[in-house]
């Protein structure tokens, strides 16, 4: 059980208890028979049932199965033993690269702040973007396309891919065999999404009168947060939320609260961030820098991020994920220490390393919250649900090498024509959809159409929906494709994704492709 | 799951192919593995559990000995899948058990066991499965016995008039069991991490280590 649902079952068995201690006080010919029924009502009556289920339905998202009793730790976290050896290889090369920096620049991992830099910061909280620290010797620990390189090697050791090529080779650059829906079990899995079911991204549009839709779908929706229910949130999200419903929405499918013990986590993390100064923030400002700041939707958030950031960081919470992530969080030991077991510690305190293009991860949430401990909570719960897996090796369909063997069979079932032409001009699909699908498509698609499509990542609870986009994009632009005889322009065909709709993209392309 | 496991020998993997083994080009399909109990032992399972390594199917035949000391094959299993998609990864290297409810016969005074191996996929250079072991049903007769003396102690008093109001012994341990839960969930409490991330307010560290 995660902390927070143990704590939330605690105040709730605190609460049923002071009502049954204050029956007795108040009502000393206590009826000990309608005693159970009275407190059962008082639950239900006072929204903690509700909250009780919600936090259950959270724990059964994101806890994985229970395993065999013989299963080890590590089979939890990745089945398959050859995945796990190239996690390992990779983070080895990433500690590696954050070492030398280390050590090159002269910069320690962590530092204490002194007084008058604590204070400085303090007062700068909420204008971190004013700040201009030189980041020039800094550099991002990786950026996709190096992780791309490590899932393009991956190699099953026991996988014969000696045969010569025939209908059943694979086409593209990943060559690992792991298990893929084709379009017709789509079709059933995101009957939703169907042509003759309304959406939001289709049917809200202006010209299409709200009552055959929208009117009805968003007095659905407003019923939904009344009701607190995580599940039929979920499931209402599958035709997407109505923009002004949809912070809510999202916090219920999350079960991310907003209560005292959340904002006080938050101001913890925040001191956190006050007293020590690490050198992934340096990562953090240039990423941010980099990215967000140069985006046209996200530059006026600079300030939100860093303070999301910053505090993600700190927070040790996050180490939980790590029993379910194939990643393990790096270690460090106490300067003198080294070896002793009471002295080693995580780094960064989160055991997350961020690399080039994150904070996109966490900037179409500020368009959603604008209250810092609310955005946080949002997008810590979202990141140890969905984002970990974008950049990860692991054998989950929901892990990025899943969605890249996912989008590249798409292409090649249903426009192979169109993947042997990029093929043969050396412009492999995947190379280009590749950043796409690291990013969940933040930064590529317009802010609108974004939260469209993680209105459906939410729904299905499921990541499979990016690399249908990331498919149905290459079938949008088949005809320009066809024409381009080099990389380089089938990147500039596809560079420019602000436009799309992603939802009639998706429908189109499950639904009426010709199978 | 029982941690017992009795002591058996696996024997080495046996293919099954049609024609000339070492001429033949295409990999076995079928592998045969034998676990015998020593010489005269039986053994009723409980469970057999195995680690698997991209076998699809596996069935299970059992050598038991009957009443007369002549021993038998017979089938418990047949073709459980371990693989749901034999072309693809699912399932490859998980851990399994075939539990005694599963047998399609009563698998006691079982002297050896049998699995044979399917793969009809050809993607794959070699399969099998790992760490076979054997577990023996648990005793059923309880070695504790209640004392007499305690026996009596829990008894109800039934010269009490309880005059409709509900048994005190079900309201005392509904009421007992929830006190007993809080205090478990303050204990939880207070062991769970309390955030800090340094070493008594210290962070200083080394370099990242990587073993």
């Amino acid at each position: 059980m995660s902390r927070k649902l143990t704590t939330q079952v605690a105040e709730m068995t605190l609460a049923a208890w002071d009502l049954v201690c204050q029956e007795c006080l108040h009502r000393p010919e206590i009826q000990l028979e309608s005693l159970k029924e009275d407190v059962r009502n008082f639950l239900k009556a006072s929204g903690w049932e509700r909250k009780l289920q919600n936090a259950v339905y959270r724990e059964l998202h994101v806890q994985p199965l229970p395993s065999h009793p013989a299963a080890p730790p590590e089979h939890a976290k990745e089945p398959l033993a050859y995945m796990r050896k190239a996690q390992v290889n990779w983070e080895k090369r990433i500690l590696k690269s954050l070492n030398s920096m280390c050590t090159e620049l002269g910069v320690p991992l962590a530092r204490k702040r002194p007084a008058v830099e604590q204070k400085e910061l303090t007062n700068k909280w909420n204008e971190m973007g004013t700040d201009e620290p030189d980041l020039s010797r800094f550099r991002p620990v990786y950026a996709p396309k190096d992780f791309l390189e490590v899932l393009i090697s991956l190699r099953n050791p026991n996988h014969d891919s000696s045969e010569e090529a025939s209908a059943k080779s694979h086409w593209g650059l990943i060559q690992v065999p792991l298990h893929d829906r084709d379009i017709p079990q789509m079709r059933e899995a995101y009957s939703e999404l169907s042509l003759t079911t309304g959406q939001l991204g289709i049917d809200d549009h202006t010209h299409v009168p709200p009552d055959l839709f929208e009117s009805e779908h968003t007095r659905i929706g407003k019923k939904v947060v009344n009701e607190q229910d995580s599940a039929a949130a979920q499931q209402y999200s599958r035709q997407g939320c109505p923009t002004g419903l949809r912070a809510d929405l999202w916090a219920l499918i999350l079960n991310s609260t907003n209560e005292p013990e959340d904002v006080m986590h938050y101001e913890q993390l925040k001191a956190g961030v006050i007293h020590h100064d690490l050198l992934v923030d340096n990562l953090i400002y240039k990423d941010v820098k980099l990215t967000a700041s140069n985006d046209d939707y996200y530059f006026v958030f600079e300030d939100f991020l860093y303070q999301v950031l910053l505090c993600f960081s700190r927070d040790t919470a996050v180490l939980e994920h790590f029993s379910y992530n194939s990643a393990t969080p790096p270690k460090s030991y106490i300067q003198g220490k080294v070896g002793v077991e009471e002295f080693a510690v995580v780094y960064p305190p989160n055991g997350v390393i961020p690399f080039h293009g994150f904070s996109m991860y966490v900037a179409p949430l500020c368009f959603l919250y604008n209250e810092p401990s609310k955005l946080y909570s949002v997008f810590r719960e979202m990141y140890v649900r969905y984002f970990f897996r974008l950049h990860s090796v692991s054998s989950s369909t929901s892990g990025i090498v899943s969605l890249c063997l996912q989008f590249e069979r798409l292409l090649q079932t249903h426009l192979p024509q169109l993947f042997y032409h990029l093929r043969e001009i050396g412009a492999q699909p995947l190379r280009i959809a590749f950043k796409w699908m690291v990013r969940a498509f933040s930064g590529y698609l317009s802010t609108d159409q974004l939260l469209l499509l993680w209105d459906r990542i939410l729904g299905y609870d499921s990541l499979e929906i990016v690399a249908v986009l990331a498919a149905a994009v290459f079938a949008f632009r088949a005809e320009n494709l066809m024409e381009v005889t080099s990389l380089t322009s089938a990147e500039a065909v596809l560079a420019d994704l602000s436009t799309l709709k992603v939802m009639p993209l998706i429908q189109i392309f499950l639904f009426a492709t010709v199978i | 799951m029982s941690v017992n496991t009795v002591p058996c020998t696996v024997k080495p993997t046996v293919t099954l192919q049609i024609g000339d083994a070492e001429t033949d080009s295409s990999r076995p399909g079928v592998y045969v593995i034998d676990v015998t109990l020593p010489i005269g032992q039986t053994v009723n399972i409980q469970e057999i559990s195995f680690k698997n390594y991209y076998t699809a199917y596996v069935s299970v035949r059992l050598l038991r000995r009957d009443g007369e000391g002549a021993a038998k094959w017979t089938t418990c299993l047949r073709n459980h899948c371990l693989m749901p998609s034999p072309h693809t990864e699912e399932g490859s290297q998980d851990y399994c058990s075939v539990y005694r409810q599963q047998m399609l016969i009563e698998p006691d005074n079982v002297t050896s066991v049998r699995l044979i191996l399917r793969q009809p996929s050809s993607a794959w250079l070699n399969f099998s499965v790992e760490d076979i072991k054997i577990h023996p049903c648990l005793n059923e007769d309880s070695e504790w016995d209640i004392p007499d003396w305690l026996s009596d102690l829990t008894q109800v008093d039934q010269l009490c008039d309880l005059q409709g109001l509900p048994d005190p012994q079900t309201v005392s341990s509904s009421i007992q069991q929830m006190w007993a839960l809080t205090e478990v969930m303050q204990t939880n409490q207070t062991t769970a991490s309390i955030g800090r991330f340094d070493v008594d307010g210290c962070y200083d560290i080394n370099l990242l280590s990587f073993t």
